[in-house]
């Protein structure tokens, strides 16, 4: 049976979704954790701020603990939205800059002496981000440094390997530190952490292991990026929230996560990732997003190539054999069934 | 077998643990025998760059001519030729 693509798949009700992933969340942390709150990052975009708003209804405001976690490259209206958000739902917050830490552990230094060796002008006052880049009607992908200097002349150059993924696994230091954080106010409350991937960040592995990939529950990882956008509005969330592009909030240079990821906007990519999920036919597929029958092949190529080389990131520590008297004692609670 | 194969062969056998690297035919492809994933394949660019003294072009960078040992020869005769 052929699987059709139509404007409903990605709706969502949200009172009943909402409902469920609440009830959901308290089982899980209450009764699977043994926890009595929820510790959650609040970056001001629209999946941590939807995290947040599906807690205050799973445990009341009261269990629920905010952290704004900002690096001195932050863009400053994360803080203020994150902030905004918190109030909004009415929950304590508290905010820990990140930056000097991530001083101390020498991310900014390993970072910028991979980009000098690069474009050797790179030095204070710049800017700089990584954005994905393909040779048209290529499967191949590889990484472009963008600087700007501080007159604003925009450069853009080729990475080599060593030094991408030098930058790459520095500037990973900013998800693991906040990670860090998050776990000492988890350990001092008895809180579990809260994780905040949506299904496309979830299932393409975007994120960092031991970072913003590390949870005790990550209560949106089936929902679809438009999905989590339908649920902001839901919860009545800022505009600022509702509207906002994704973007990494890694890089001193503004970037959307369309640059660094997925090559693609998100609402096309949700539609890219459902299609693939129901093996919709390719030409069906690019007809319902404007591309090419080409284009879209190697969009659908992608998310399986994605998928497979970051598989990794998902794994737990292997063992040489299981040890089975433990995993009864954790395993999720069942969810109650979706809404389509 | 060609030197170039030979070196690329080297250069994946150093670089990653590939425990049945001797079966890959010269023609099949790097990234769907997950021989290569998207960082390995800019590993491979460097190493195909230095080795072999070529500028591999952005718009170079596609499968006719980087994903099997087959096309990796061809493409970098053809640079050298031209």
């Amino acid at each position: 049976m052929t699987n059709h693509f139509h404007a409903d798949a990605l709706r969502l009700d949200c009172a009943h979704e909402a409902q469920r992933i609440a009830g959901w969340m308290l089982q899980a942390v209450g009764t699977t954790l043994r926890r009595r709150g929820v510790i959650i990052a609040m970056s001001g975009g629209v999946d941590s701020s939807v995290c947040a708003a599906l807690a205050v209804q799973a445990f009341g405001r009261e269990r629920v603990q905010g952290l704004l976690l900002p690096d001195r490259e932050s863009s400053s209206s994360s803080g203020s939205l994150g902030a905004k958000v918190a109030d909004q739902l009415g929950i304590a917050h508290r905010t820990e800059s990140i930056a000097a830490a991530l001083e101390g552990l020498g991310c900014y230094r390993w970072r910028d002496e991979a980009i000098r060796e690069v474009v050797p002008a790179y030095g204070e006052g710049w800017k700089s981000k990584i954005v994905i880049a393909a040779a048209a009607n290529s499967g191949l992908s590889y990484f472009k440094l963008v600087v700007q200097s501080p007159a604003g002349e925009l450069q853009e150059k080729r990475l080599p390997a060593k030094q991408y993924l030098q930058i790459v696994a520095a500037t990973n230091y900013k998800q693991r530190m906040r990670k860090a954080i998050e776990y000492f106010h988890a350990d001092r409350l008895g809180y579990a952490v809260i994780g905040t991937p949506n299904r496309l960040e979830y299932d393409q592995g975007f994120f960092v292991k031991g970072g913003d990939g590390l949870a005790d529950i990550k209560p949106i990882a089936h929902l679809f990026k438009t999905q989590v956008y339908q649920l902001a509005h839901h919860f009545g969330l800022p505009a600022e929230v509702c509207n906002a592009r994704p973007t990494t909030d890694t890089y001193s240079l503004a970037q959307g996560q369309d640059e660094f990821y997925f090559g693609l906007p998100y609402d096309k990519m949700d539609i890219a990732l459902w299609c693939h999920n129901h093996e919709v036919p390719v030409a069906e597929f690019a007809a319902a997003v404007s591309l090419s029958e080409p284009a879209a092949t190697r969009v659908y190529q992608d998310i399986a190539s994605k998928r497979a080389t970051t598989a990794y990131l998902h794994s737990s520590a292997l063992l040489v054999e299981p040890v089975p008297q433990l995993s009864k004692l954790v395993s999720p609670p069942p969810a109650l069934p979706p809404t389509s | 077998m060609s030197d170039i194969k030979q070196q690329v062969r080297g250069f994946i056998a150093s670089n990653f643990i590939i425990s049945d690297l001797d079966k890959l035919a010269d023609g099949a492809s790097l990234l769907e025998h997950r021989i290569l994933d998207s960082t390995g394949f800019i590993e491979l660019v460097s190493f195909l760059e230095e080795t072999f003294k070529v500028q591999i072009q952005d718009d170079e960078m596609v499968p006719e001519n980087l994903d099997s040992l087959d096309n990796i020869e061809a493409y970098i005769n053809r640079k050298r030729a031209g």
